[in-house]
């Protein structure tokens, strides 16, 4: 065990210890690093001002994930490089393409937004070559700017092209892998700091443990939910078990039957894996949060914070997704839709933890997500609604129906489901079914939506749903012109 | 000196140019230092604020013996801890720093903390034992007008015989448009770092857009004389109104603070509590009641305009003065009546935001105009023509002003043509005819916006310029930066005046010790203001030194010509920088204060007549959007805008106000919806529940031009408009897009029932509700309701 924070800075490996483990990496860099360029909009993720680049080992290769640092734990950082604002103009003062875009664009107005927009895009930058206008709004989705109304910032994306490029050449990429090497660890990382520890195991095993030691111990992931109980609500977190180190949670698989997401895989990182077989889930992790949201965020976590309104619970429990929960040695499994027993309450036992989420794959089923929220992207869905449905002929034979945002916990709505068993798929039947949904919730208002909306949307969702399924080549989404600018 | 000198134009980055903003590469570098990125001084203590829970309650006990007793706390301020006096309000008061016994908002200071760091004096500022007894609240503005609750008289402005002329026409409409308020969610938060200095006096970096008031009411809150108190403001990350007033409460804290300890003190809002503690947009209810002819012209309109002030003046008269000023939009009305109703509450008190009034007031007209429209089944541009102000005639203003410089039928017409408006209204019908889940709508509405402070002193600037003995500049002036270019286009007309390049000027902090007494940097007015003071003083010096030239040269002062980073004087032509030098040898004085204010206008607010405005500022823009019948959710397809800027400063700029203005003002309209509960605590407090646009809320397709034939009529410098809030009104196209394409659903033939903002919500919600009256007026009387005439 080490107790030695270790990450690259600058060019240079910047060891830490003796600091408070849930201090963040941007009031880090902005009261101890004395860099200022980052900037805090709202502390909790939802910004962008506060935007860095993290730069990992990818095998032999590298590669750049832009993150919110107003929410990201300083140990977090360990084994990687931090790349802020300040880093990526020359030391002569030559603007890296990015930032050079920028300004000839006239993308910065008050400019208090702009190192968090660098970042972002410099990560894209790196990635990719000729984005389409919807991976730029998808990039920038986390970024919010008061002042241009981002036509100069989308702009500038497009142009950063054109310029001779001063990045990844080739021998910064080998300096800084091997720096990046030699800051891998096998051991865990170990930190105490005025009786606060903070554990970041790399093995399963090693969590399992701590878990049994520390049963009420929250296991970070992305910390993009338990960075807030520390920036609003000014918790004092006695201990934290890291779940980023470890290996066996990071892992995707696949059987003949199912996907297998480990509980610390990133959003971002399950992304293509889910958006293959359900383009409609992978549509809705698009939406679930920003590009720096996602890169942090974890699936696994999403289902832990037992949220009413975690947007991956509707489609995970309309395909009859399981989870894989972890004990000490022993691993047990449970259908996700009996996980959740109250508000925030889940069925963990003390010790326990998610190890991997199972997702079924179902060719034979026709599944359709919907997210409903003021905002399209980077908001919170008001009510958010996945159907999965095998037809035999025009008969349901197998209908499974879950909502987000319409009771304390994500449900399935079962009355809907059995009116429509067994049935003709049609309009008369769905409509009959629908009202069945009126008992099978009883939504709240609230400053996402009021009941009659919520009520009536999820009705309406359903409608959309059977729409989908029979009429072709439809346009039934305004989602689908988004970025379309020749829709 | 002529202006025509302006169309030569060899030195880089004079009037005209589009050059980038001067702190461009600072912003995408991580260079440019706000407040809170100053170089901490020693000794530096963070502040935090302890706020009222309740609101509306009497305070029976504070006790902050806990606050006190944390770990890191160095001293607690309440109300009796004031040296001066307890009041920040930039007019009629009621507002203290802390209140004292009274509580009149959830979110209202009480006391502050200033501590070792940020955490302990936020956690701290938690701790006190404050014991309420709690009075009956006002949290509405209907609840404030059935109990007569205002923070200032109700005011009415008057021309012809209104309520006659609505009796006298063929039809009449009357109903209620509901506008919700807006956050101003400036990325940099509300920021205050105080200095304490010798004598007791005091030096405070604020993030305010009105340095001048930050002074004074430290000095007041201090009871010390204004000239022990300093202000700078460098920069901030956005104001739009939001740090007009409302900043001068942190530095007054900070200050307070920084002077009881004699220690620096820095107060840096967190979003959460900035967006709690601090005004928004007005509210508004609005009344009308119109009578029209066949066409849709009007002949007669009540309004009646009653907002939310909250719990205080504030600027909330002059707020609703602007919203009666636009209540005619571009349009003549003959005989119009406007009562406007300042509403008391027991929440925040609103203030200034980009438009000032003027949005709501436009709302009310574009509102009637469209509901005249589709009462007549017209298309709604043909009646926004029907009632444009003319020229030469039907161009007085319900106030009595003449408008002179109207091109709003130019531009409309202009932005038909280009934005293809009459070939994508047929392709809209079609495509609703066809789709049925997914309707289209389009709207063109035009804006006209008076430049200038209604208050008329208020309409004066001050500038400072030195040139020091290299030939490069010194610039200051009383306006302040935040984000809107200000500084560039200042620099750029003193390049100009000086005709040496813009990079020999820098252009410093905004210093109450270098500019005095002056006005906020608001009202659109900053350029115009401030680039004429700098103007007038650069004018001052170059007179100074064409007539030392021309003693040195023997030639005729007026002969003396600046060109080109050089002086030609008769045959000689030397450096700029070389005959600054020779004029110090000489003895020349190389600084000058210049000083500017806005002629013709006048006021009397009595009589609701005179001339508030310099000039107006026009534009128009047409919006596409589609809608999701079943969801009420949205997407803005294309928008088009034509706008006018005069003869534009810097075109890049102007350009980037017209864009981010229209984005912000369709936020107002669309997403960005303020919730409070039923006990006034303000429930969308932070971006994960108040939800401004985000990039994918851009247009599609966002097509922006400025009026290219554009140069004001009147002396304005360099014949430029002001441009920093006119553009938010064209966002109103994007709103009434969205009405469109829900009237669709009735095949046009009825007009929906929309309130702002137009969340998905109330999209679906209007939808609905034209739904069941289609379908009750079909099983009635479907014949009746479809002829427009009574």
């Amino acid at each position: 065990m080490s107790d030695t924070i270790r990450f690259v800075c600058d060019g240079d490996v910047v060891e830490l210890r003796g600091v408070d483990p849930t201090m963040t990496v941007l009031n880090y860099l902005r009261t101890v690093a004395n860099k200022t360029g980052t900037k805090e909009g709202c502390a909790e993720g939802d910004c962008g001002a506060c935007t860095v680049v993290l730069r990992e080992l990818d095998g032999e290769k590298v590669r750049d994930l832009a993150v919110n640092s107003c929410i990201l734990f300083l140990p977090t950082l360990d084994g990687k490089e931090l790349i802020t604002v300040e880093d990526l103009a020359s030391n002569d003062g030559t603007l890296h393409p990015v930032q050079r875009a920028l300004v000839e664009s006239h993308g910065s107005q008050c400019g208090f937004c702009t190192p968090g927009f660098v970042m972002s895009m410099f990560a894209l930058y790196g990635a990719e070559n000729k984005p389409s206008r919807l991976t730029i709004n998808d990039t920038l989705s986390g970024n919010l700017c008061r002042c241009t109304g981002y036509a100069p910032i989308v702009r500038a994306a497009e142009k950063m092209y054109e310029y001779d490029g001063i990045a990844n050449n080739g021998d910064q990429d080998d300096k800084t892998v091997s720096l990046l090497k030699s800051i891998q660890r096998n051991d865990a990382l170990s930190m105490e700091f005025n009786g606060r520890h903070y554990f970041a195991p790399t093995t399963i095993a090693e969590l399992a443990k701590l878990r049994k030691e520390y049963p009420k111990a929250p296991i970070l992931a992305g910390g993009t939910d338990i960075g807030l109980w520390v920036t609003k609500q000014h918790r004092d977190l006695e201990t934290v078990l890291y779940g980023g180190n470890v290996r066996e949670l990071k892992q995707i698989g696949r059987t003949a039957a199912h996907m297998e997401i480990g509980a610390g895989v990133t959003l971002s990182d399950a992304f293509s894996t889910i958006a293959e077989s359900y383009p409609d889930f992978g549509e809705v992790l698009r939406r679930f949060g920003s590009v720096p949201i996602r890169n942090a965020a974890t699936l696994g976590g999403n289902v832990a914070n037992a949220s009413p309104i975690g947007d991956a619970m509707p489609p995970l429990i309309a395909l009859d997704s399981k989870l894989s929960i972890r004990h000490g040695r022993k691993a047990r499994e449970i259908p996700l839709d009996e996980f959740f027993i109250d508000y925030q309450k889940t069925a963990l036992e003390p010790g326990e933890f998610i190890e991997k989420i199972l997702i079924p794959l179902r060719p034979d089923h026709r599944l359709g997500v919907y997210k409903i929220s003021k905002r399209l992207d980077q908001d919170i869905s008001a009510v958010c609604a996945a159907f999965s449905l095998r037809l035999e002929g025009n008969r349901v034979a197998d209908i499974r129906i879950c909502f987000g945002g319409m009771a304390a916990i994500p449900k399935r709505a079962f009355k809907c489901e059995e009116a429509l068993l067994g049935n003709e798929w049609s309009r008369e039947n769905v409509q009959q079914a629908a009202v069945k949904l009126d008992e099978d919730f009883s939504p709240i208002t609230d400053f996402r939506a009021s009941e009659r909306y919520r009520s009536l949307v999820a009705k309406n969702l359903l409608l959309k749903f059977l729409i989908e399924t029979s009429v072709s080549n439809t346009k039934t989404r305004v989602i689908d012109y988004a970025g379309n600018v020749h829709a | 000196m002529p202006e025509s000198a302006a169309e030569v134009q060899p030195i880089a980055g004079g009037a005209h140019t589009a050059l980038p903003h001067d702190s461009a590469r600072k912003h995408v570098s991580g260079g440019a230092v706000y407040t809170d990125d100053i170089l901490e001084p020693e000794g530096l203590l963070q502040a935090a604020i302890g706020i009222s829970e309740r609101a509306h309650a009497e305070i029976t006990k504070l006790d902050t013996q806990s606050v006190r007793n944390y770990p890191g706390v160095v001293a607690v301020m309440a109300a009796p801890d004031i040296p001066g006096v307890n009041d920040v309000s930039p007019t009629v008061g009621g507002d203290p720093v802390f209140a004292d016994a009274l509580v009149e908002y959830v979110g209202q200071p009480v006391y502050a903390v200033a501590a070792t760091d940020i955490e302990r004096a936020r956690r701290a500022a938690k701790k006190a034992e404050i014991e309420y007894k709690d009075l009956e609240p006002i949290l509405t503005v209907a609840q404030a007008l059935d109990k007569e609750s205002f923070v200032l008289p109700s005011h009415t402005m008057r021309r012809g015989d209104s309520s006659k002329a609505i009796a006298l026409s063929p039809h009449r409409l009357a109903g209620r448009v509901e506008l919700g308020g807006q956050d101003h969610f400036y990325l940099e938060g509300q920021v205050a770092l105080a200095i304490p200095q010798e004598d007791g006096d005091m030096f405070v970096f604020s993030s305010t857009q009105h340095p001048t008031e930050v002074q004074h009411s430290i000095a007041k809150v201090l009871g010390r004389p204004d000239n022990a108190v300093t202000v700078e403001v460098r920069r901030m990350g956005g104001g739009f109104g939001g740090k007009e007033t409302q900043a001068t409460l942190f530095a007054c804290i900070a200050a307070l603070l920084a002077d009881k300890t004699r220690q620096p003190v820095n107060l840096r809002l967190d979003r959460d509590d900035d967006m709690i503690i601090t005004g928004k947009r007005h509210d508004f209810l609005i009344d009308y009641d119109v009578g029209f002819d066949d066409d849709g012209r009007i002949r007669g309109v009540n309004f009646s305009l009653a907002s939310r002030c909250g719990m205080s003046a504030d600027l909330s008269g002059p707020v609703n003065d602007r919203a009666m000023f636009h209540c005619d939009n571009a349009y003549f009305l003959e005989n119009v009546t406007i009562n406007s109703h300042r509403c008391k509450t027991n929440t925040v008190s609103n203030t200034a935001f980009r438009g000032f009034g003027g949005p709501q007031g436009m709302m009310g007209i574009e509102y009637v105009v469209d509901e005249i429209a589709r009462y007549l089944h017209k298309d709604p541009l043909q009646v926004r023509r029907m009632n444009f102000y003319g020229r030469g005639e039907r161009d007085i203003t319900p106030y009595h002003m003449k408008v002179e410089d109207n091109i709003i039928e130019e531009i409309v017409d202009k932005l038909e043509q280009s934005s293809e408006y009459t070939r994508r209204r047929g392709e809209i019908t079609t495509f609703n005819e066809t789709s049925s889940v997914l309707k289209r709508g389009m709207a063109l509405t035009p804006v006209k916006f008076g430049i200038s402070f209604t208050l008329t002193h208020l309409n004066q600037a001050g500038a400072l310029v030195h040139i020091y003995t290299d030939g490069s500049v010194h610039l200051n002036h009383g306006g302040t930066e935040m984000g809107q270019g200000l500084h560039t286009k200042v620099a750029q007309i003193v390049a100009e005046e000086f005709q040496i390049d813009v990079d020999r000027i820098k252009v410093t902090a905004t210093n109450t010790g270098k500019v005095p007494n002056t006005s906020a940097t608001a009202a659109s007015a900053g350029t115009d203001l401030n680039g004429k003071a700098a103007q007038a003083a650069a004018r001052t010096i170059k007179e100074r030194l064409a007539k030392f030239a021309a003693e040195h040269y023997g030639v005729e002062p007026e002969t003396v010509v600046f060109r080109a980073n050089e002086v030609i004087a008769g045959k000689n032509r030397i450096p700029f920088s070389e005959l600054v030098k020779l004029g110090y040898q000489a003895r020349i004085s190389l600084s000058a204060a210049g000083y500017y204010k806005t002629p013709k206008i006048h006021y009397d607010r009595e009589n609701t007549r005179g001339r508030p405005f310099f000039y107006f500022a026009y534009g128009a823009a047409v919006s596409e959007v589609v809608i999701d019948t079943l969801t009420g959710e949205y997407k803005m397809l294309r928008v088009d805008i034509l706008h006018d800027a005069g003869k534009s400063v810097n075109p890049a700029i102007d350009l980037g106000q017209v864009e981010g203005g229209f984005i912000q003002g369709m936020g107002w309209l669309t997403t960005e919806e303020l919730c409070w509960d039923d006990i006034g605590n303000l429930t969308t407090h932070a971006p994960s529940t108040y939800k401004i646009p985000a990039c994918g809320d851009l247009p599609n397709d966002f097509r922006v031009e400025l009026l290219e034939t554009g140069a004001n009529r009147e002396d304005a410098i360099h014949r430029s408009k002001a441009v920093g809030e006119p553009p938010l009104m064209l966002s109103l196209s994007a709103f009434f897009a969205l009405k469109d394409a829900i009237a669709s659903v009735s095949d046009h033939k009825m007009s929906p029932r929309l309130d702002a903002p137009a969340t998905p919500e109330r999209v679906l919600l209007a939808v609905e509700e034209l739904k069941e009256r289609m379908s009750s007026v079909a099983t009635e009387t479907y014949e009746s309701a479809e002829a427009p005439s009574r």
